[in-house]
């Protein structure tokens, strides 16, 4: 019964903040909500006994990644979002697809009753570091070396591409674009 | 207990907040936002179905999806700095060119 009133809080809440990301015209303001709800979602997690996550979705996606964002918004002075007038086919064919597709999913995920056996182990479900790091390190060991090749490769890409042209890059590379047209 | 359903209708409603900011809003970041929205939606039906299951195979694979996210967001944001600095806007209406 507490689980359920919980679930409805902060669905309610990730819900509303995810709007609210939607109305906001200024991207701080959008980045700020988006907060609110993985913060939400980490409570979600909680309820569902992933502690590991809920903790690495606070600071890796709550923190990290969104100090980023705000930092770049910062750097680039973000102001309020331009107005311009979307093409008709997007707000004819739009807003219907995408109520199309909500309901689609709500249809499905409610008439699709998954077998509620449970396996594995029963009793308390808690997805601690320690079983977690069991799992990665020794059945997702591949995956897990992978995906460190692939940050290192993400580190290079944002330092080369962040870098100003001319500085970072070898020979070959075209002039600095200093004018602008229009 | 809350039954797993209520999780699912919450990741889809989340999913599609995420996709209709992807088509409306008209500034880089907030879009490059939108996508972080999707994906942290994806990651709440994963743990659900984890905790349905009482397996934590789900759990280990929405680690995957925040490292890559992570990485993602790192590119991304590198490339929406270098686009910010050719073309001095980040409304997307207006980065219609590939070479300037």
């Amino acid at each position: 019964m507490l689980q359920l009133a919980l679930f409805f809080v902060f669905g309610t809440i990730a819900v509303a903040a995810a709007v609210n990301l939607l109305v906001q015209r200024h991207p701080i303001n959008s980045a700020l909500s988006l907060i609110v709800v993985m913060a939400s979602l980490a409570a979600l997690f909680l309820l569902m006994g992933a502690e590991f996550l809920a903790a690495i979705q606070v600071i890796v996606y709550a923190g990290a990644i969104m100090v980023l964002f705000v930092f770049v918004i910062m750097l680039l002075n973000a102001g309020e979002e331009e107005r311009t007038t979307g093409s008709r086919v997007a707000k004819l064919l739009g807003f219907p697809a995408v109520a199309l597709l909500a309901s689609l999913l709500g249809w499905t995920l409610l008439t699709s009753n998954p077998h509620p056996a449970p396996v594995g182990l029963s009793g308390r479900f808690v997805g601690s570091p320690t079983a977690i790091a069991q799992l990665l390190f020794r059945d997702f060991l591949l995956p897990f070396e992978v995906t460190s090749v692939l940050i290192l490769i993400a580190i290079m890409g944002a330092v080369v591409l962040a870098s100003p042209a001319g500085t970072a890059t070898g020979p070959g590379t075209p002039e600095p674009p200093t004018k602008r047209e229009g | 207990m809350v039954p797993i359903s209520y999780y699912l209708v919450l990741s889809a409603i989340l999913f599609s907040l995420g996709v209709v900011g992807f088509l409306i809003k008209r500034n880089l970041i907030t879009l490059f936002m939108s996508i972080e929205l999707m994906l942290n939606a994806v990651n709440l039906a994963f743990v659900a179905f984890a905790w349905q299951w009482k397996s934590l195979n789900g759990q280990v694979f929405v680690f995957f999806v925040m490292v890559v996210a992570a990485a993602e967001a790192a590119v991304g944001l590198a490339i929406i700095i270098a686009v910010f600095r050719t073309r001095e806007t980040l409304n997307v209406d207006r980065v219609n060119l590939l070479k300037l």
